[in-house]
């Protein structure tokens, strides 16, 4: 339920999300994004981990270079990190995990491959919040949750049509780095069913419960 | 004897090995049991794999997820440091323009070279394989055969510790009995798999890798491969000792701190420095083979990477096994007034015959295989199933419309997720858009490990359009040393054999069941996997029974410079369908052993 449809008149300038979305894409489509800076602040000038890291150490983000998000920022990165891995019975929401942080060491990176998922983060965060104020209030996370969700499933539709197209482009962003360092903790690795990781004395292949189900025979 | 600095090392050594890898650790190993006083020149730094590697850590525990960077080109967990495609101020140049016509070169550098992180596929040569310009009329005969080398191959397979079964399948060779350790049973899809493409007439049989699934017998190999050295046998079963048996997690590319897994270092160095006949001389840039007047090998020059200097270490022998194409580039950058145009390049032939694995893959999403209780998939990690070249006779009888042979490597099950798991079920979504929330989770517990993937290796013979010179625009790396300039280009034997890999590996996975990705019958150029990319490159000081169209002998010997050997794939005629680096293991043994004789008779 959007807000026009309860307040029709209240800003009758507003146009609806879903025109407003297809107008960036357009848009988009017409002037292909750069992939300079133009629409996001410069990475924190920083080097990488080098050719020869240490590998056995435990690494937490913001240890090797300066994280980005303003408080502000990493409020919505949370709110959105829990719509796109929320929790269930099984397994916790993503801002329980830590993957906030994560996106936002990825889109720090003084790597290149990551420039432009941190134009399209940051940019995308911008039009959320302008978003919100064309929803009559000031930030995202001030949206009643049914909205925020509904926000996300229309850039997720467009995403779907055109992943290269802002601003489906950057929630197609951001749900792959929220999944994806979603799953790549253990609490996620659970999740997704992976079983492995563990040291082991014999491996005897699947269990017969499994070779039942594919009508396979058992080894030798 | 142990790791030293250019001021440690002594005034002249038996044998000066340059690389410290598959080849290069080899002839360490045999030369410093045989009591050969030996150094080995390295060019990266020494690395322990008991102390060094993170096993069991999750990508969580890393930078960025542990995904590739600049500055681990292999991921943030991959055993290989200061290495890559890309290593800053060591260049190398490319002739071609477009992504196919360009050859990626992995430098590995590192004490142990690249068995740090390889796949560990141990795979022999089989009999055709040597002489495919006799059997199919192109690139070039090996100046051996297989039953010359297969002694070989049994005594490398019993010191690495090599998983796989005897098949008895055409130009797959089997192992002698007692040497190879039981393989690792199937993972389900792979059972799925092997029984499905058996209606296709299609073999999948156990894959053979350099892993440790039971320990090794420490009682009889060491007696069996050094008969007569009690000293060597000591070595080897107190090392053999130190090494334990797989534990089925985490992946070899890592390292290995159990010693489970082959790598240069667990399994050739370390006994070796324990003999007291080896120095190992870390960050050492060789670039240069000196000589006599009389056209003799008398040590190398190199650059000490910690102080910039110049040095030279002599030796009465030198072997290369810097790796294939370090090893070309060092005899073309030994000019000489014996050698005008770079050891052994007479007639022009260094450089020439570069080779390399011809690949592709496909995959698909097996409905089969949706929602299998959940249990732990790990196994060896990594490959355990695939399918030989199972189409030889037809090929023989003219059936086929390409040259080689290819092998698929077929991969499933739950493996530990990577950042790529997230987006991985896009195209199976039953959502309006892109799946998020509790959709994407549900969806991620159908189908995750319900893929199989297929990679296809194929054999490459020699073609006028692969080679590498050095630079004629005068590129120098940041040492001051000639870059190589490198020449590709897949012929019309290449791109139809890709086509057929293709189409098998798609006929595979539909009767599977399975939902194909995109394939490249009809467009093989765009499927093949760029040179170099598979990391299985070959040739360029080919071996051959004649000087004029070879650089070494059949013993690995530089025609004109009997004491110099070659221990790396450099000297491959072909690159087979099978993985190199156990074919560079025995070869480097037979020629180690060639060596060690004509030290002794005093030829050399």
């Amino acid at each position: 339920m959007a807000r026009s449809e309860k307040n029709p008149n209240r800003s009758p300038q507003r146009i609806d999300r879903r025109t407003a979305i297809q107008w960036v894409s357009a848009a988009a489509a017409t002037f292909p994004l750069s992939r300079g800076d133009s629409f996001a602040a410069a990475a924190p000038s920083a080097t990488g981990y080098g050719p020869d890291p240490d590998l056995t150490k435990v690494y937490q983000p913001g240890e090797l270079w300066p994280l980005t998000f303003s408080e502000s920022q990493r409020t919505l990165v949370t709110v959105l990190s829990d719509i796109i891995m929320p929790a269930d019975e099984t397994s916790p929401a993503a801002s329980e995990l830590g993957v906030p942080d994560f996106v936002d060491e990825w889109i720090s990176s003084p790597y290149q491959d990551q420039k432009p998922d941190r134009n399209s983060i940051l940019k995308g965060l911008d039009w959320l919040e302008e978003e919100a104020k064309r929803n009559g209030v000031d930030h995202f996370v001030s949206l009643d949750a049914e909205t925020q969700l509904k926000i996300c499933q229309d850039l997720a539709i467009e995403a779907k049509k055109d992943r290269r197209r802002f601003p489906g482009s950057f929630f197609y962003t951001l749900r792959n780095l929220v999944a994806g360092g979603y799953y790549t903790t253990p609490e996620g690795m659970r999740d997704i069913g992976y079983r492995g990781n563990v040291a082991m004395v014999e491996w005897n292949g699947p269990p017969q419960e499994v070779l039942d189900r594919l009508e396979l025979k058992p080894q030798e | 004897m142990p790791v030293i600095s250019p001021e440690e090392t002594q005034p002249s050594y038996d044998a000066v090995i340059v690389g410290s890898g598959a080849g290069g650790g080899q002839v360490a190993y045999l030369f410093a049991m045989a009591g050969i006083k030996t150094l080995v020149l390295e060019a990266g730094r020494m690395f322990d794999p008991t102390r060094e590697t993170a096993m069991f850590h999750t990508p969580n525990m890393a930078p960025l997820r542990a995904e590739r960077t600049p500055d681990k080109q292999y991921g943030f967990y991959d055993a290989s440091i200061a290495s890559g495609w890309d290593i800053p101020g060591e260049p190398y140049t490319n002739a071609g323009k477009e992504e196919k016509r360009q050859f990626a070169w992995w430098r590995q550098r590192m004490i142990g070279g690249r068995t740090n992180h390889w796949g560990r596929v141990s795979l022999r040569n089989g009999p055709y394989d040597f002489e495919m310009a006799t059997r199919m009329g192109v690139g070039h005969d090996w100046p051996i055969s297989y039953d010359e080398l297969a002694p070989y191959y049994d005594k490398v397979e019993m010191l690495a510790g090599i998983f796989g079964a005897s098949e008895g399948i055409e130009n797959s060779p089997d192992s002698s009995p007692g040497v190879l350790l039981p393989p690792p049973k199937f993972r389900a899809g792979e059972l799925l798999a092997r029984e499905k493409a058996k209606t296709l007439g299609i073999p999948i049989v156990p894959v053979h890798r350099a892993i440790l699934t039971k320990t090794q017998d420490a009682e009889r190999l060491p007696k069996i491969l050094h008969p007569g050295n009690g000293k060597a046998q000591r070595l080897l079963a107190e090392n053999m000792r130190m090494r334990a048996k797989c534990f089925f997690a985490t992946d070899c590319h890592r390292g290995c701190s159990i010693g489970a897994a082959f790598d240069s270092m667990t399994v050739f160095l370390r006994p070796a420095l324990k003999t007291g006949n080896l120095d190992i001389l870390p960050n050492a840039m060789v670039h240069e083979v000196t000589v006599n007047d009389e056209g003799r090998a008398t040590g190398v020059s190199y650059i000490d990477k910690v102080d910039g200097g110049e040095h030279h270490v002599s030796g009465r022998t030198v072997v290369l096994g810097a790796s294939s194409q370090e090893s070309v580039r060092i005899l073309l950058n030994s000019r000489s007034r014996a050698f005008p145009d770079g050891i052994g390049n007479d007639h022009g032939m260094v450089g020439q015959g570069l080779t390399d694995s011809v690949a592709s893959s496909l995959s698909a999403q097996i409905p089969a295989l949706e929602n299998l209780p959940l249990h732990n998939e790990d196994g060896t990690v990594g490959q355990q199933a695939y399918v030989p070249w199972w189409r030889a006779a037809d090929q023989l009888a003219g059936k086929l419309d390409f040259p080689g042979g290819y092998k698929f490597i077929v991969s499933s099950g739950r493996k530990m997720p990577r950042l790529s798991t997230g987006r991985s079920f896009d195209s199976l979504s039953e959502a309006e858009g892109i799946p998020f929330g509790h959709q994407l989770k549900e969806e991620a517990r159908r189908y995750y490990g319900s893929f199989i993937g297929i990679g296809a290796q194929g054999a490459m013979a020699a073609n006028k359009d692969c080679y590498c010179e050095i630079d004629p625009d005068g590129v120098k790396d940041q040492w001051g040393i000639p870059v190589l300039k490198f020449h590709w280009k897949f012929s019309d034997d290449e791109l139809k054999q890709v086509a057929d890999q293709q189409r098998s590996m798609r006929s595979i996975l539909e009767v599977l069941g399975g939902r194909v990705s995109r394939s490249y019958e009809d467009d093989p150029l765009a499927g093949v996997k760029v040179g170099g990319s598979i990391i299985h490159e070959v040739g360029g000081a080919i071996m051959g029974a004649k000087r004029v169209e070879s650089v070494t002998n059949k013993w690995c010997q530089v025609w004109d410079v009997p004491n110099l050997v070659i221990a790396d794939g450099a000297t491959f005629p072909t690159t087979a369908d099978k993985n190199p680096t156990l074919s560079i293991m025995a070869m480097a043994w037979r020629a180690a052993d060639h060596l060690i004789g004509e030290m002794k008779k005093g030829n050399v």
